[in-house]
């Protein structure tokens, strides 16, 4: 396989060396690649523009021997453009693909389900139906459901007794009964936990009805939840704003 | 790996930007087989740029005094700020011989990814020159990529309350590419027909 075609996400860029560029992306089949764009920072490069974070882009890739060269890229959608005009919108979607490249973690290990859930996402972002906080909080909670890190809302995280408890303790793996709460445990708002919930499930109907006093509160919440489950930080969590 | 002193000229060389393990193997063997006099003056020059240049107090361009050539040339209109996010773009920009106004140079980009927020760059002192209200008009100059984009757009919003025209480079410019690879007569056309923000 030296030359392969896939369709990925651009996660992130870095600079190389005079006028190169090394691209993480999230594809379709491949999972995480990191490859490198030839050329792509002079301004007359006509891939440059393509290969720029939240693009979604049908890619032509060369397997190298430690990095595979991106060979021909076309645009299928360049949700940057409609991100990077509004910040709240901007600083939320940073947040979405750092999440994915840090969730996904290995590479070339076939990621769909976390592809398809970014792509949605985005979609959704770019769209402005939503607050962008309540996009990105759902992307995660979601994205770490799919990597087999679903916080418990509906029973004890310990013991598994169903219900609806009063207490959130991050390292236990969500709501916790009293018998289980460990010391320092969250106790949130009833409203703020069906939220989670309700984003967990996608029902947007009810988490656009929420208070902004929840959303601070659920936001809270599920970032220090993915921050428990991430080696590494999301450094672009602290950036994020408020629409 | 070289003995000693061979090995850490590749190591010190290797940590300059743009200069992988090859290259800096090349250069050091490079530097080993030049003249004496040539390496001698290659030190001098390294050793003086840490030691006389500075950043200057007003735009933060790079300055032999504690204000830039620029900042102290009478000539510059007064009313006029380009806003760019290193010193090596205004150089690409005072080549088109377009701008007649004076700069201010933000140090980077936001780049949430890298932790890089507005707190970060020169924005604070930006926000102070233009206290005074001399000031009508600002160009917003980051390079035409999505970090740039994203910072013109942070700007935008920040200085919309002061009532200026807030002025965006022409689209001429392809996206995705760096400022200083623009070649003169693209990037004097961006200057001419630059657009009002409207945020
Ligand atoms: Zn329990
Ligand atoms: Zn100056």
């Amino acid at each position: 396989m030296s030359l392969y075609r896939d369709e990925g996400i651009v996660l992130r860029t870095q600079k190389l060396g005079e006028a190169d560029r090394i691209v993480t992306l999230l594809t379709r089949r491949t999972g995480l690649v990191r490859a490198v764009g030839k050329g792509v920072r002079r301004t007359k490069s006509r891939f440059g523009a393509r290969l720029e974070p939240f693009s979604h882009v049908d890619l032509q890739l060369h397997t190298g021997r430690t990095l595979d060269i991106v060979t021909q890229a076309d645009t299928l959608h360049a949700y940057g453009g409609p991100l990077v005009a509004d910040y709240p919108r901007y600083t939320a979607g940073t947040a979405m693909l750092e999440t994915a490249e840090k969730i996904v973690i290995v590479e070339k290990d076939p990621a769909l389900r976390q592809f398809l859930l970014l792509l949605g996402g985005l979609r959704t972002l770019a769209g402005g139906g939503h607050d962008p906080r309540l996009v990105l909080d759902a992307y995660m909670l979601r994205s770490l459901a799919v990597a087999g890190y679903a916080p418990a809302l509906e029973e004890c995280a310990r013991c598994g007794s169903q219900g609806t408890h009063r207490n959130f303790a991050v390292h236990a793996g969500g709501m916790v009964c009293t018998v289980c709460r460990p010391a320092g445990s969250a106790t949130p708002a009833p409203a703020v936990v069906a939220l989670m919930l309700a984003l967990l499930r996608g029902d947007w109907e009810h988490a656009d009805a929420s208070t902004e006093r929840d959303r601070g509160q659920c936001s809270g919440l599920v970032a220090a939840y993915l921050q428990w489950h991430l080696e590494n930080g999301i450094r672009s969590l602290r950036l994020v704003e408020r629409a | 790996m070289y003995e000693g002193a061979v090995q850490n000229l590749i190591d010190e060389l290797g940590r300059l930007p743009g200069v992988g393990p090859k290259s800096a193997q090349r250069i050091a063997f490079h530097l080993l087989s030049a003249e004496t006099a040539d390496v001698k003056r290659l030190v001098g020059a390294l050793v003086e740029v840490k030691e006389r240049v500075r950043f200057c107090s007003v735009c933060g361009n790079v300055a032999e005094e504690s204000e830039c050539r620029i900042c102290r040339d009478p000539r510059r209109d007064t009313s006029v700020i380009c806003v760019v996010e290193e010193s090596k773009d205004v150089v690409a920009i005072e080549r088109t011989r377009e701008f007649r106004g004076r700069y201010h140079v933000l140090g980077g980009a936001i780049s949430p990814i890298e932790g890089v927020g507005p707190d970060d760059l020169r924005i604070k002192e930006l926000m102070t020159r233009l206290a005074d209200g001399q000031v009508t008009e600002l160009i917003l100059a980051t390079d035409p990529n999505l970090e740039g984009e994203a910072t013109a757009t942070y700007l935008a919003r920040l200085l919309k309350p002061l009532g200026l025209r807030v002025t965006r480079l022409a689209s001429g410019l392809p996206v995705g590419g760096d400022l200083e690879y623009a070649d003169e007569v693209t990037l004097g056309r961006a200057f001419e027909g630059r657009r009002s923000l409207d945020f």
